[in-house]
């Protein structure tokens, strides 16, 4: 069995295994733990702290206008950066190719060319975003291992994904093949990592959100 | 009178009554088959008319004998050409007219007297399960014969993918324990020109390039011509633009596929193929096997024959011995991983509740009455 073989073979099944397993366990653990009762009156019905909550997914997504200055571009920057990954994962005829053999159907796809040029602004954007963690003191004070591995491991995936499109530097098989495996351990360190956010995000700010109207602070 | 064999091919070629004017036209349209500069032409010309014929022995072992088929449906050179005017083919099983010890004898005839100047063609793999046994011929296994033929040699031509890779019969589980021929032979010049079948040019070039020059061809890291091999099948398509644009054919016979649109989600290896068909062509340069509207299955690659499905894209999963995966495979696996998952989830989280109760036991009784006075 060749490098490429063993990519998109036992590497891929083992490590989207260890991904299921993983964000499966982390979302379970982490709501079954107990919730800390709340004794005060609720300040609103079910309904309205509910739809409080949901509410919030969307006003919460972007800065209130009070801090747009300060912290706006820093957003658009993350929000730019996550589209662009979108993008390339869902809309590349190769990358649909591996989603339909797993999930047993496709879909149009984008120019390849175009994917690339994204890849390319979305990897710039990545650099961007690594620089402002460096330089930003109190984003760097916050940063630990985790984010910078983090970043490490999803940037590798799209360095190794353009050099297999332009056939740089090796054969393709091989880049092909490096790119998965790179894929195959971003899969692994998903559910261990703060890519876990992909999961976390919206349902901790629903929930914090509606406990908050319950208390009477709709947000 | 001089004997055929010393006889230079330039003597040849006037006795056959090939004009000059179509000797360079064939050199030019040999040269131009290897990418080689146009005024190569004229120098293998030069070359050639005052050269010996080399002697060719060409031993065909565990094959099916399509590689040989190729090779006499070259048309730049023909093999009329090439045996006629540029080589001396002294043993050839397939086309010699003799037989059993006759044939014995032309062998040994063409080694010993071309011993260390002969060019060896070797054409499908060495079977060396059984002792051997599983390819004789005049009471020698393969093995035997290709490491005497090769002590002789001054280069070695691997032509077909089971002669340089070992090819189907190399393939898992190897039942008669083929070998390549380069896991056979050492300490000689080896061209790798695979393929199955190879391009009959490329064959032919090859040959015709070591003969003219008297050196080996630049070759890649497989022991491959590059002048034939230094590019992928993908880089040359003409389904290449369609691929590019994003357009690909999900199936053999929907409008993709009938309007020409790229072939690699229904499993193109052209990507990974290294090989000439897309600009030499096949059957005097008609078309090649993706103009027909099947995509490329890599037969000119190391174990093409294991790498997974024929029919499955190079980018998706392959999960099970057909070299595929199929949702269900996908659905088990997951239900599977995520139920271990939840379990351990669940778990965690009772032991995360029950730490959360200790601890407001814990608050509970550091904030009871009476505490202070103790």
């Amino acid at each position: 069995m060749g490098l490429l073989g063993l990519a998109r073979g036992p590497a891929l099944k083992v490590s989207v295994g260890i991904f299921c397993a993983g964000v499966v366990w982390r979302i379970a653990a982490f709501a079954g733990l107990a919730v800390r009762r709340e004794f005060s009156r609720p300040r609103t019905s079910v309904t309205r702290y509910v739809a409080d909550g949901l509410a919030a997914i969307g006003s919460r997504s972007w800065p209130h206008p009070q801090f747009v200055k300060r912290t706006g571009a820093g957003e658009a920057l993350g929000y730019s950066y996550h589209l662009g990954l979108f993008i390339i994962i869902l809309l590349y005829g190769p990358h649909i190719a591996l989603l339909g053999s797993l999930f047993g159907f496709t879909w149009p796809g984008l120019p390849s060319s175009l994917i690339t040029g994204i890849a390319a602004v979305t990897l710039t954007l990545f650099l961007g975003v690594l620089y402002r963690r460096v330089t930003s003191p109190v984003i760097r004070m916050l940063s630990n291992f985790d984010d910078y591995f983090t970043w490490f491991i999803t940037a590798s995936v799209l360095v190794t994904g353009l050099t297999a499109s332009a056939h740089l530097g090796a054969r393709y098989e091989t880049l092909l093949a490096i790119h998965i495996l790179s894929v195959d351990a971003l899969l692994v360190w998903f559910p261990f990592g703060k890519l876990m956010h992909a999961f976390y995000i919206f349902p901790s700010r629903a929930i914090n959100s509606a406990i908050l109207s319950r208390k009477g602070a709709p947000s | 009178m001089i004997p055929a064999h010393d006889r230079t091919v330039g003597e040849m070629l006037r006795r056959n009554g090939v004009s000059r004017r179509a000797f360079i036209k064939f050199c030019t349209a040999s040269a131009s088959a290897m990418a080689l500069p146009a005024w190569m032409g004229a120098a293998m010309a030069e070359q050639l008319r005052h050269a010996p014929r080399p002697s060719v022995v060409y031993l065909s072992f565990q094959e099916c004998t399509g590689c040989f088929e190729s090779f006499t449906r070259s048309f730049a050179p023909t093999i009329e050409n090439l045996m006629f005017d540029v080589i001396s083919l002294d043993y050839d099983d397939t086309l010699m007219a003799a037989a059993g010890s006759a044939a014995e004898a032309a062998l040994a005839t063409a080694m010993k007297a071309h011993y260390g100047k002969y060019v060896l063609i070797v054409d499908g793999s060495i079977p060396t399960g059984a002792g051997g046994a599983y390819c004789t011929a005049g009471g020698r296994s393969a093995d035997m014969t290709l490491r005497a033929a090769a002590e002789g040699a001054a280069v070695i031509l691997a032509v077909g993918t089971c002669a340089a890779f070992g090819g189907i019969p190399f393939a898992n589980p190897n039942p008669t324990g083929a070998w390549p021929v380069s896991a056979i032979v050492a300490g000689k010049p080896i061209i790798n020109v695979s393929g199955c079948p190879p391009i009959p040019e490329v064959i032919t070039g090859t040959l015709l390039q070591y003969v003219t020059t008297g050196t080996l061809p630049d070759l890649d890291e497989n022991l491959r011509p590059k002048a034939f091999f230094g590019n992928t099948i993908h880089d040359r398509c003409y389904r290449r633009p369609f691929y590019d644009e994003g357009k690909f054919a999900k199936s053999f016979d929907d409008e993709g596929a009938r309007n020409g649109w790229c072939l690699y989600e229904l499993g193109c290896k052209g990507p990974t193929t290294y090989n000439a068909c897309a600009t030499v062509k096949w059957n005097s340069g008609t078309s090649f096997p993706i103009e027909s509207g099947h995509g490329c299955l890599g037969c000119s690659e190391p174990n093409f024959w294991d790498q997974g499905s024929f029919y499955a894209a190079q980018s998706s999963a392959d999960w099970n011995t057909a070299g595929e995966t199929s949702p269900r495979e996908v659905l088990e696996l997951t239900g599977g991983t995520a139920t271990v998952g939840a379990v351990l989830g669940i778990g965690a989280a009772g032991v995360g509740r029950l730490r959360q109760r200790h601890s407001a036991l814990d608050a509970a009784l550091r904030n009871a009455p009476g505490k202070d006075q103790d």
